[in-house]
This record gives C-alpha cells, structure tokens and sequence, in this order.
C-alpha cells in the first residue's frame, strides 16, 4: 500500500547521509565523547554554562589541550577572568604542562581584561579590536579550536549592551565563517541557562554542568541539553573531577551486550563451590552477598579473592569500611593469608571512606581503577557505603558499575548489610535499593542466636545454573570459613520461612 | 613601525594619548577629529597622540587590553585611563581623561 510505504521513505534516510551530515571534534574528555557520538559539533560553537566551580573552565581546557595533543587541533584559550600564569598553575595539577603546550605554538592564551572601572564610553564603538586580537591568536597557532572563557565578562565592563550583543552574534557567525570548534562558557543565571542568554546565540550544541552538595557530598553532574542535529544521552551524568582532569560516567554505555561466560571461578571455599553446581559462580557475572552485621560477608569475599590470587589472577578490593592493613589483618586472623597477594601484586585493595565522595566519584575512581589494574575478579564491600544518594541514582550507579565490569568479564562480589537483625523486614531492607535485581547470584547469611556462632548460607538464586537450595550452616574459624560439624543442611524455604515468623 | 607620530609641540610631553583604530572608517576619522579639537583646547602644547591601526599592527591589542575600536588610551599621566567610542561627547571625554571631576551631574548629562 503506497500510504504505508511513503512515511517510512521519510523516517529512515540512508544512514550513511545521517551519519555524514555532522563531523565531530572529539574532546578526548573520558567518557563524554561516548554520550556525544564523538564530541563536540565539528566547526561550531559549544555554550558550556553552569555554576561557579563546576568545572567549565576546566572542561574548556581540556577540550583544548586533547585537540593538541591526541588530535592535532591546535587552539586558542581566550581568557576573560584568568591571567595565562594562573591557567598554567591550575592545570598543572592535573598533569598538563600548558606552558610547554604554549611554547610549542600549540596552544595560544589570549588574555583579555576588561574592567569597567577604567572605562569611560563616549559614542559609538564596535568590538573590532576583539575580532582582530582572536583572528591574530588563532593564526599564530593555525587554530582549529578556540575557548572562550567566560564571554559573559564582556557585559560587566562594557556598558552598551545592544553592541555587545550584536557583536557576539557576528563573533559566533564569524567563528562559523572559519569553521573553528569553539566552547564558550557561560555562568548560569538565577532563571536562565546563562545570565546574559547565550543560549539563544549557541543553537547547535549546549551543555550544563552542575554541582550540588546533598548531605554534605558534593555531586558533579554534566548534561547535554541540547546537540542539533545529533542523537545524544539525555540523561544527567554524574561527572568526577580527579587527579586525571574531567571524567564523566558511564565510561561505557548502557547496552546489554557482555558475553555471558560458562566459565567457572572459584568461591574459594570447596563447600560453597560444591552448592554452586560444584564448580564456583559464572566468570563475569555478579555476586551479591548479604547479611546483617557479623555474618560473615566480607570474609566469604575474602576468601574468593584469596583463590583467585592461588590461580594467579589479579583482584581488586573496593575496601570502604577498612583500611588495606587492617584487611588484611581481619583476613589473616581466618586463615587467610592477603598480605602475600597484596606484596607479590597481584591483590589490590582500595580503601577509601564512603562519605569521602559522592556516587558518582565512588564510581569514577573504581573505574580508574579497574583501568588501571585490569583485575579478573573485584570485591565491593560494602555496597551499602554507596550513600549519599536518593535510591534511583544509586541503582543507577550500580547499573553503570556492574555493567562495565561485566563487559570486561570482572567476576564481582558485592558485600550488602542489611540493617537490623535476621527478620523479614530486614530483608525487605536489604532488597529496598534494589539491588538484588542487578545480581546474577544472591547469597544471603543470617546469625543463628544462641547457636554457638554456627551462621547460615543460602543461595537465593543464581541465574542460569542449578544450585543448592540448602541452608548451610557454618562457622567462622581461625582456619576459615567451614561446614558447622554435626548440623545438616537444612532445605531452604523451611528456612526463609523461619527467618519470616 | 609607525608606532609614534608625534603630532604637534617639541616641549616635554606630560600626556601621551594613544587612540587605537581598524582601519580608516568614518569613525575613526571622527574620533581623531574628536580627540584632536579636544585636546587642543584643553592640552594645547603639552601632549602627544600615537594612532595605531590595529589591522596593520593586530598584536599591539593585547599590551593595552584593546578589545572595542575606536579606543583612546592615556597612556600618562598614570594610571592609565581607557575611553572607547568616538569621543563625540567632549564633556565625557574630558571626565575620561581626568580633566574634569566626575560629578553625578556630569554622568547624568553623558
């Protein structure tokens, strides 16, 4: 039928024109290329805008010092509030050498100053002088990309804001004429995206940045509010200022395409191994270990980064209630022996206080690290320490988290307290985050009062094998991990019954 | 380089006026204008005027923080004063320079 066929001519254009229609400059800014499809619209301008100290100078700079280093764009920094000493002195710290960057003819920071205290205006004037001062700076460089950071300074030493406002038009026409990747940063008003309305000069492509604090931990978050003739994430993404400059997170893009392994890895306890049809979880899958305080959840973890490290494989440990020594330490009074692993390099432990970060900083530094170390099987504990978050952010955290390490095949133990004592509602608690979704095996460990320290484990699921469904009891030993003596495993669901009574 | 263009008298100089400009346009011409009727009445053998075309000698922007044109930089006496646009209104000129106190009155009539 012909009115069947017409729109779908219409909505599906040869995707090699689509993709044609609009080249990109990449920013090389960790994981916003990944949200952008490539980075910033090619030849036009990019309105940056947030709030004092939301990193827009920063990401200018970056963008700028990426284009001359990874992609042969050389640029031009325009400064409006900064002297060049004093960009050379911030960026240091995140390892640019900007100066030598300007030595080299790669980079041009073009300082300009204008303060309405030595001013006086008296008829008419055009910004001219501007346009010839930035065509000099990028000719000198043979620039590609330029920054201008912030343009809004302009309007709080010029008083005529009808020129000014002309002028920019032309500016951002001008840079367009020259086909130059421009950002321009904008401080964002009390109503507006920006206080002078730059949005409404940047048509392609605008982006917000944004820094909160909730519960005394500050948050990143960067959004793209606007990318013309480009499909793009329009989520808020969480973003990390660290040692290594702007990451934003997910590094990787939510897509359910991991392989999923049949490989085995070792629990690191034979009796635990036997109940996951004897041979240990799936390589690559997640693991979710809960308990209320004192079950035995970080020791179990403990022992599976100990077999891991038996087979020479790397671990890494997300340590966010103790410090390295005294983890190793606590492992050490069960029998297991981390300090070796940690000394021979093949066990990382990565300690650090919860409340130290936000979310999205927590993920971006285990992302780093997970780079870094490129480990075979990875230990959170605990999970519970990912606060400082409304319940939607953390999943969505973890959904980014567990994702990216199943797409590196990183088998994962995740440690969860569920608050409280063994009763239902404290599992209710427990599962509240939503976690238990995310997992592909759930472990649950329970306290038995009065029963000699015996605990109790049982398999809630595990996806895609058989597994026990036995309440095994057990004892923490100064051997390990073992088989309570003289209890029987008891079947499951007698057991979840009790824990509900 | 024609940087300096010493315009009228050989006595010392205690103001140096530099007016910077894009090119010939009708306005620069009109500030020069401006600034020299200006100056002869009020500083009558005692100053200096450089004009510098910006589109011949585009670097010379960035020592004095240039970014509007026409802009007319009293380089001395210090500290240096800044007025852009093309001079046309004498009394705001004068108030620029430091000729004439800045009174609200003054600022009102501009």
């Amino acid at each position: 039928m012909p009115n069947q066929n017409r729109p779908r001519r219409v909505a599906r254009p040869p995707a090699a024109v689509a993709r044609k229609a609009l080249p990109k400059a990449p920013t090389g800014i960790t994981g916003f290329d990944d949200i952008t499809g490539g980075g910033l619209p090619r030849g036009r301008p990019t309105l940056v805008a947030g709030g004092p100290g939301c990193g827009k100078t920063l990401f200018g700079l970056e963008f700028l010092m990426n284009g001359a280093v990874e992609f042969n764009e050389p640029g031009v920094f325009v400064s409006f509030e900064e002297t060049a000493a004093d960009l050379e002195l911030n960026v240091r710290s995140l390892g640019y050498d900007l100066a030598r960057l300007v030595k080299n003819k790669r980079i041009v920071v073009e300082y300009v100053r204008v303060e309405r205290s030595e001013i006086e205006e008296t008829g008419e004037y055009d910004l001219e002088a501007l346009f010839i001062r930035l065509d000099d700076a990028l000719k000198s460089v043979k620039g590609k990309r330029i920054v201008l950071d912030t343009i809004e300074s302009l309007f709080g030493g010029l008083a005529d804001t009808g020129v000014l406002r002309a002028e920019l038009r032309r500016l951002f026409g001008w840079l367009k004429d020259r086909g130059i990747t421009a950002v321009i940063t904008g401080e964002k008003g009390e109503k507006t995206l920006t206080r002078q309305g730059l949005e409404e000069y940047v048509s392609d492509c605008v982006i917000s940045l944004d820094h909160r604090v909730i519960d005394q931990i500050s948050t990143r978050r960067l959004r793209v509010v606007k990318y013309r003739g480009s499909s793009h994430g329009t989520n808020e993404y969480p973003f990390l200022i660290d040692r290594d400059g702007i990451a934003v997170v997910p590094i990787t893009s939510l897509q359910l395409q991991h392989v999923a392994s049949s490989e085995h890895v070792s629990t690191g306890l034979p009796w635990l191994d036997e109940m996951f049809d004897q041979r240990g979880y799936f390589r690559g899958s997640s693991v979710l270990l809960s308990g209320s305080a004192g079950t035995g959840k970080t020791s179990v973890a403990g022992h599976f980064l100990d077999a891991a490290c038996r087979n020479g494989q790397r671990a890494l440990c997300f340590s966010f209630e103790e410090s390295p020594s005294q983890y190793a330490r606590n492992m050490a009074s069960i029998g297991v022996n981390l300090t070796r692993w940690i000394q021979k390099g093949l066990l990382r432990v990565h300690a650090a206080r919860p409340t130290l970060y936000g979310l999205e900083a927590h993920l971006a530094t285990m992302h780093r690290d997970i780079d870094e170390f490129k480990p075979s099987v990875a230990v959170v504990d605990p999970l519970s320490s990912f606060g400082g978050g409304s319940l939607a952010e953390i999943h969505a955290t973890l959904i980014r988290l567990i994702d990216y390490l199943k797409t590196l095949q990183i088998t994962t133990v995740f440690t969860h307290l569920i608050p409280g004592t063994n009763t239902a509602a404290g599992i209710e608690e427990g599962v509240e985050v939503g976690v238990s979704s995310l997992m592909d095996t759930w472990i649950l460990l329970r306290n038995t009062l009065g029963a000699n320290g015996i605990r109790h484990l049982v398999i809630v699921k595990s996806r895609g094998m058989s597994h026990s469904a036995d309440e095994r009891p057990f004892t923490i030993t100064s051997a390990g991990l073992t088989v309570a003596r003289g209890s029987r495993a008891v079947p499951a669901r007698s057991a979840l019954r009790r824990a509900d009574a | 380089m024609p940087k300096t263009q010493p315009r009228r008298s050989r006595k010392r100089k205690e103001w140096i006026l530099r007016l910077y400009i894009a090119g010939r346009s009708p306005r620069a011409e009109a500030a020069l204008r401006n600034l020299e009727a200006i100056c002869e009445e009020h500083l009558s053998g005692c100053y200096e005027i450089e004009v510098i075309d910006l589109l011949k000698h585009p670097q010379l922007a960035r020592g004095d923080q240039i970014v509007a044109v026409p802009t007319l930089v009293r380089r001395l006496p210090q500290p240096i004063k800044r007025i852009i646009g093309d001079l046309s209104n004498a009394d705001r000129v004068l108030i620029g320079l430091d000729l004439r106190p800045r009174t609200p009155a003054a600022r009102m009539t501009a």
